[in-house]
């Protein structure tokens, strides 16, 4: 099946990543946990943009740069440098934004996604460094504002901006992007994707081969969705109406889901790029080897050998291997029971239970789920009791064996059962008669010592059947 | 040549309002410093490549290692306009 791609969309994605797992910003040593604190807190003369004061760039800031080129199947360039972007605006106490120009650190690479109809290859054409604005915050609502508040500690985080070609075709395929990078940053434990703002996304959208359109303030993934079939929608109708799509910057309200037109008179050529002159430039390329060598298996490589290594199928090593964590919790557990039993348990139900309860893979021990699946493989409990179990854990806390006890979840195995047929039949001889003679109500009294033997857990009906057969046999 | 309408241009980049008369002197001013600088161009420079940066220097970096920030009432000492530990500005959209 080929995708027809009937309205000729093209969406282009840039993709801001925070590297808050640094311990400090781009160019100062201020603090990067700075998201339970006071504003400006975390601010120096350099993020405050104070005359006289000089950045300094952080060397691990770009070793994470070329490690996520490299993940995206970057080259890595020669040499670059910092250039500033002029532009007046309050998120910049300096009046301009300290960032990559015309040699990025990392371009020409490539990341794989499930597309609408198989994989699909989307070209990254750059990922750039440049440091995070600060946060502004309306007085009241955005149209009756009566201010803005400025907090800077933001100012001067370290951001890769990850800039796709426009090679995805609807929303959906934006969608698996933006998750399969969120994998492979998650791989590459340079930043908390958790974390507010640890990735924004602004779209650049066009149909029929028309001009585009690029939407800004996207601030979920969800929202990216949402954003999407708007402008698409918008874009469609306006070609319809036989009106022209004129190239502009649309902003995403959220809460109304629309796009709304921002009226600029800023244009590129107004940003008067220019090297920054406080920085000297980088040669780093050589750098490349070693990272390269370092570099963590990432979800294909990891959903390759899942499938080789455990014979699961392809959807479980795709559920399995998408967060870095769920991948290393089904290891821990493969290694104690079953792979394949391994792989069930934990992407078809554990995963499930989890999603439900919106909680992660951190809320349930790798011990306690090589006690569930081996009480099922064992044949003790019953699969609907292992969930049972899991479920328990889940909404009230517990340990998988003492569940399994306070719940008298034991499967009753069938020579138990037997047994206690026996031996109730054994000690009810004058009941046995009064059921020969016709008294059919004395058989309740065997069956009811049958379950009294088996604490409950026997299948009443099971056992009236076989205290029948034994008495009439 | 620089126009009165670019000057009035680069005056709204940087949010500085330039009047009438302004733009015509600036414009002025602003031409002669280029076309002292457009000397430059009657050196013939084909085959040298651009400098990025006047220091034979590269790769200046600091490690990764948390330095102590300001408080946060001498980060807003040097304004009048704050709100709650945050730096106010006129509403913008």
């Amino acid at each position: 099946m080929v995708y027809e791609n009937p309205d000729g969309v093209r969406i282009g994605l840039e993709v801001h990543v925070q590297l808050n797992k640094l311990n400090t910003k781009l160019f100062c040593g201020c603090s990067t946990d700075y998201h339970n604190d006071e504003p400006n807190t975390h601010v120096c003369p350099v993020c405050l943009g104070l005359p006289g004061s000089l950045p300094v760039i952080n060397e691990r800031a770009v070793e994470f740069a070329i490690r996520i080129g490299l993940a995206l199947n970057c080259e890595i360039v020669e040499q670059t440098q910092f250039h500033r972007k002029n532009y007046y605006y309050p998120d910049l106490p300096k009046g301009f934004q300290t960032t990559q120009y015309d040699y990025p650190i990392a371009g020409k690479g490539k990341v794989v996604i499930e597309g609408e109809d198989g994989e699909r290859v989307i070209r990254i054409t750059r990922a750039h460094m440049e440091e995070d604005p600060g946060k502004l915050q309306h007085i009241g609502t955005i149209e009756k504002s009566k201010g803005t508040l400025i907090n800077y500690n933001r100012s001067g985080m370290t951001l890769i901006e990850i800039v796709s070609e426009p090679d995805m075709r609807s929303p959906k395929e934006a969608r698996r992007y933006l998750d399969k990078l969120r994998s492979i940053l998650d791989y590459l434990e340079v930043f908390d994707g958790d974390l507010e703002g640890a990735m924004r996304v602004d779209a650049n959208v066009s149909v029929y081969g028309g001009d585009r359109a690029e939407v800004k303030n996207i601030s979920s993934f969800k929202g990216a969705e949402r954003a999407l079939l708007y402008e698409i929608m918008r874009q469609k109708n306006q070609v319809r109406r036989g009106e022209k799509i004129v190239m502009e910057t649309r902003h995403f309200d959220e809460a109304r889901g629309v796009t709304i037109s921002m009226r600029t008179k800023e244009e590129e050529h107004d940003y008067r790029y220019f090297p920054e002159p406080d920085l000297v430039p980088l040669r780093v390329a050589d750098r490349a080897p070693a990272i390269l060598k370092a570099l963590p298996e990432l979800p294909d490589a990891k959903r390759e050998r899942f499938l080789q290594q455990y014979g699961m199928s392809g959807m479980h090593a795709r559920a399995l291997t998408t967060e870095i964590k769920v991948a290393n919790f089904y290891e821990e557990v493969a290694a104690k029971v079953d792979p394949k039993d391994a792989a069930v348990w934990v992407a078809d139900i554990l995963k499930g239970e989890l999603n439900y309860r919106d909680l992660d893979i951190d809320a349930f021990a790798v011990e306690d789920t090589v006690a569930v699946i081996g009480l099922v493989t064992e044949n003790k409990i019953t699969e609907q009791s292992g969930v049972e179990i899991i479920r328990t854990v889940l909404d009230h806390g517990g340990k998988p064996q003492d569940i399994v006890k306070e719940r008298g979840l034991l499967k009753v195995e069938d020579d138990i059962v037997a047994q206690a047929v026996e031996e109730a039949i054994n000690e009810s001889q004058e009941a046995v008669a009064d059921y020969l003679a016709g008294k059919e109500k004395s058989l309740n009294f065997i069956v009811g010592k049958v379950m009294q033997k088996t604490k409950g857990r026997a299948d009443a009906r099971e056992a009236r059947e076989k205290v029948l057969a034994k008495i009439k046999g | 040549m620089i126009t009165k309408e670019e000057v009035e241009h680069v005056g709204w980049l940087a949010r500085v309002e330039i009047d009438e008369k302004e733009s015509d002197v600036y414009a002025e001013k602003l031409n002669s410093v280029l076309d002292y600088f457009g000397q430059l161009d009657e050196v013939d420079t084909k085959d040298v490549p651009p400098t990025y940066h006047v220091m034979d220097v590269v790769n200046v970096f600091r490690e990764d290692v948390v330095k102590e920030s300001m408080p946060q009432d001498i980060v807003l000492s040097n304004t009048e306009h704050k709100k709650e530990g945050n730096f106010k500005s006129p509403r913008i959209m």
